[in-house]
């Protein structure tokens, strides 16, 4: 007879009263199988723990927020933003789907070409750009995004030793009543110097000022801010229109939108609180049509969606090494990831569900990473039915962020996988080597040990 | 190991304790192990019945029967 599943005993007081913040129960599924193949299944094939990213959701989330906006604005143009997530396969889905690239460093841009993605369709952010940066993005008809002065005065010294004018937009900080105000970034609006940007771009002669970009901030949780910011934009370039005759081709609204995570400290969900492509998509497009821009000649929106397309298609699937109890009396249950694959743990209170069936009955734990280090917690208090040894779990909506930032700290990335539109399994970075990572290194001889 | 006698639990592991007013719920597992407490099984023989019936090891069982045990003694459930 096939033996049954052993769940650890556990007791819990009853609490009458009130619910607290962590009194509901945060999955009542377990979660076995992702696009139809059993998560157990492949963490045998491919090691615990494992990155799992599903290209049908990732082309599904696409689908909706490029309905949102071309439903209400004539033309629309996203750009992957790379930092986000840069595995190849992952740019690729996007390319394929229509999306450019955004990029802010060589690296990416380098990577970006190398996809495939063709010089005119880089848009090349960032505050470090070298002369030789600038000077390959000049001759590859590359979108420009001026950041400083300084970037703008070298970029007029290097545009004389090209015969093509080098593309240009500027990057523009405001205030959209969104706090923090990321003002180290671009041209601040309120304080003239963007027009001043501008000016100095269209009196030079040299360049090709053909849009205009911010970014107003990174999970922006109220879609108003990004009216605020359209209108300010379009204002740019209706003064431009009127001074110069100049028509830009378009209007860069940067990223931001917030994915359906749950932000810590935050007490609601944020599936039930994060604003729809929809919300986003009605506040910048009202801004925009309601605007004084001509008509004839409205810009293309370009959107730099990151988070908000990515996240949901990520998963982060993990093993349960240990249960502890803490000196003051707490549960503590340990992982085999942790902060070093799982970066956004400190931004999220991130969605955890076990792989294999469990009874409905839970109890609160801390969920601590293996790392030998205090910060490594997954999440301070979670309600989860008992995990023991060697049970999986899965995190939901780490798409974003987390394969750019991860950490190499004292062990080695695992195995990122996707899983096709057809279910077909494929590797697309292969879990590193020692010597991956030391190969890299060389002892001074006189150090040697053999 | 005996069950404090004033302590009322239920088949579907609810455990209501008259001298403090706490209620307890437990699952299965867990009300299969009082039970068996009751019974005034042994250690060793919950030990071997569970071995029998469930799919776990001997380390993993000692460390959550060892835990449960130390809960339900800090909670005056057993003494
Ligand atoms: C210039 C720029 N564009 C786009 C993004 C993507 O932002 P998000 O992931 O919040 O959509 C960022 C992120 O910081 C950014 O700096």
């Amino acid at each position: 007879m096939k033996k049954l599943n052993f769940e650890r005993p556990i007791i819990k007081k009853l609490n009458v009263g009130p619910s607290h913040k962590f009194g509901l129960k945060t999955e009542f599924e377990p979660l076995t199988h992702i696009d139809e193949i059993s998560v157990k299944d492949m963490l045998s094939e491919y090691g615990s723990p494992l990155f799992i990213i599903s290209e049908k959701s990732i082309r599904k989330t696409y689908a909706e927020a490029k309905r949102a906006f071309e439903t209400r604005y004539p033309k629309v143009q996203f750009a992957w933003s790379y930092k986000t997530n840069y595995l190849n396969a992952v740019c690729n889905v996007f390319h394929k789907e229509g999306s450019w690239a955004e990029v802010v460093s060589r690296f990416e841009y380098d990577k970006a070409v190398d996809n495939g993605v063709d010089g005119n369709k880089i848009i090349f952010n960032g505050p470090e750009k070298t002369e030789d940066d600038l000077n390959l993005a000049v001759e590859n008809g590359s979108l420009i995004h001026i950041d400083h002065f300084d970037e703008l005065y070298t970029l007029i010294e290097i545009a004389q030793k090209h015969k093509k004018k080098p593309k240009v937009a500027i990057r523009v900080n405001m205030d959209t009543g969104i706090y923090p105000m990321w003002d180290r970034f671009g041209f601040n609006y309120e304080n003239g110097e963007a027009w001043e940007a501008v000016n100095r771009i269209m009196m030079s002669n040299k360049l090709d000022l053909v849009g205009l970009h911010t970014h107003i901030g990174t999970f922006i949780m109220t879609a108003s801010a990004y009216a605020i910011a359209a209108s300010k934009l379009a204002d740019l370039a209706v003064n431009l229109r009127r001074k110069y005759n100049h028509n830009l081709n378009y209007i860069d609204i940067g990223g931001g939108f917030a994915s359906r995570n749950t932000l810590k400290g935050s007490y609601l969900l944020g599936i039930d609180t994060s604003p729809a492509f929809d919300d986003y998509a009605e506040a910048i497009t009202t801004s925009l049509i309601n605007s004084q821009l001509d008509p004839e000649n409205m810009p293309m929106l370009i959107l730099e969606t990151g988070r908000a397309l990515i996240d949901d298609a990520g998963s982060l699937a993990g093993t349960v090494i240990a249960n502890k109890k803490l000196s003051d009396g707490r549960h503590a249950t340990i992982v085999n990831f942790g902060v070093n694959l799982l970066f956004t743990a400190f931004w999220y209170e991130h969605k955890i569900t076990p792989a294999q069936e469990f009874s409905q009955h839970s109890e609160t734990t801390s969920l601590f990473g293996p790392l030998c280090m205090n910060i490594d917690q997954i999440r301070e208090s979670i309600y989860l039915p008992a995990l023991k040894k060697g049970d999986n779990v899965v995190v939901s909506r780490i798409g974003a962020y987390n394969m750019t930032q991860w950490m190499q700290f004292i062990t080695l990335r695992p195995n990122v996988v996707m899983i096709d539109t057809k279910q077909n399994v494929h590797v697309i970075r292969q879990n590193e080597t020692n010597k991956d990572i030391t190969g890299l290194e060389s002892v001074p001889e006189h150090l040697k040990l053999k | 190991m005996i069950i404090n006698k004033k302590i009322a639990v239920s088949e579907t592991g609810f455990i209501f304790n008259p001298a403090t007013g706490d209620s307890y719920s437990m699952n299965p597992i867990a009300t299969e192990i009082l039970e068996m407490l009751k019974k005034d099984m042994s250690e060793e023989e919950i030990k071997n019945f569970l071995l029998e019936k469930y799919d776990v090891n001997k380390s993993v069982l000692q460390k959550s029967y060892d835990e449960f045990i130390d809960t339900l003694i800090k909670l005056n459930i057993i003494e």
